[in-house]
């Protein structure tokens, strides 16, 4: 879902700059309480993983394919803030360094697939309260917070078309909604299989699973 | 499991998934960009110069070969940016202001 260049109006990407650059600041001022011995290594894993499984874009119907986000898996993995910023990392790279995503438009990239998805799975961990301490608990949040956190990416790049005057709102955001809901499962199947996967080996690592607020 | 073999490992298996399931990845146009060719607004789209445009490394004539380079090439430079985040966090905790 990385925006090009000239998708969006100079004026949009202002403003999902300046509120990308505010939420990356406030995540990095945050970061630090989420970041003990334990996780430190496992930024670089996690960047890793979430870079190369973008690369590997799964076919659904109608000749189109989708690939991973990754904020659900980092934040269920790391904290919304570490998780944030793994994602909003990669992004900056893939921009950069492989011109997947534009630049001018990198901070709508960084609002719509780090930020939000950082945040709304944050939102279904403290939700879920101690469900999230059972395996079958955290993984069920973990599926539904991916597809949610796919769809609040596909509408709010929904939105930033739309005010860009690129195409309407009422076309634009169906469009996007059906195509990513799809999307969205395979979102969901991997960070399920990547998470269960940890909590086998090694369930300490799951920042998620803790139910106590992270403390600050 | 040790946390330097969990890391060793998750990192084997991003190696994996970028230089070799990478070139056999789906080639069809992701979400966004069926929803803009089906409401043509695809050509708005622009492209800039990059080291690596669309992951296809330089200088390597064969397309999965390229890919592969590329997807080797980025998941140990997001693994090193990623480590070095780390690094700088902690850093900075250890300065609180």
């Amino acid at each position: 879902m990385h925006i090009p260049d000239g998708f969006l109006s100079s004026e949009v990407c202002a403003v999902t700059s300046v509120a990308a650059a505010g939420a990356i600041g406030y995540a990095a001022s945050r970061a630090r309480d989420e970041l003990d011995e334990r996780r430190a290594p496992l930024l670089g894993a996690t960047a890793a993983l979430v870079f190369a499984s973008q690369m590997v874009n799964f076919p659904i119907a109608g000749g189109t394919s989708g690939h991973l986000l990754g904020a659900a898996l980092a934040t269920v993995l790391l904290g919304p803030w570490l998780g944030m910023l793994v994602v909003a990392l990669v992004l900056g790279v893939q921009a950069v360094a492989f011109a997947d995503g534009g630049i001018a438009v990198l901070g709508a990239n960084v609002l719509n697939m780090a930020v939000l998805g950082a945040l709304v799975t944050q939102a279904m961990l403290t939700g879920a309260g101690a469900l999230r301490e059972r395996t079958a608990g955290l993984l069920g949040v973990a599926a539904v917070a991916s597809w949610v956190s796919v769809m609040a990416a596909a509408t709010a790049t929904s939105a930033e078309l739309a005010a860009s005057g690129t195409i309407g709102l009422t076309t634009v955001l169906p469009s996007m909604l059906g195509v990513h809901a799809l999307i969205g499962v395979g979102e969901a199947v991997i960070t399920v299989a990547v998470v269960a996967t940890v909590l086998a080996v090694r369930p300490d690592l799951v920042g998620g699973r803790r139910a106590a607020p992270v403390p600050s | 499991m040790r946390l330097g073999v969990f890391v060793g490992l998750a990192l084997a298996v991003a190696i994996g998934l970028g230089a070799a399931v990478s070139p056999f990845a789906s080639p069809q146009p992701d979400g966004l960009e069926r929803v803009a060719e089906d409401h043509g607004f695809t050509g708005a789209g622009t492209s800039h110069a990059a080291p690596v445009a669309d992951y296809a490394f330089p200088g390597v004539t064969d397309e999965k070969a390229a890919t592969a380079a590329a997807g080797l090439a980025g998941t140990l430079l997001v693994f090193a940016l990623g480590a070095g985040l780390a690094v700088t966090l902690r850093r900075r905790s250890g300065h609180p202001a």
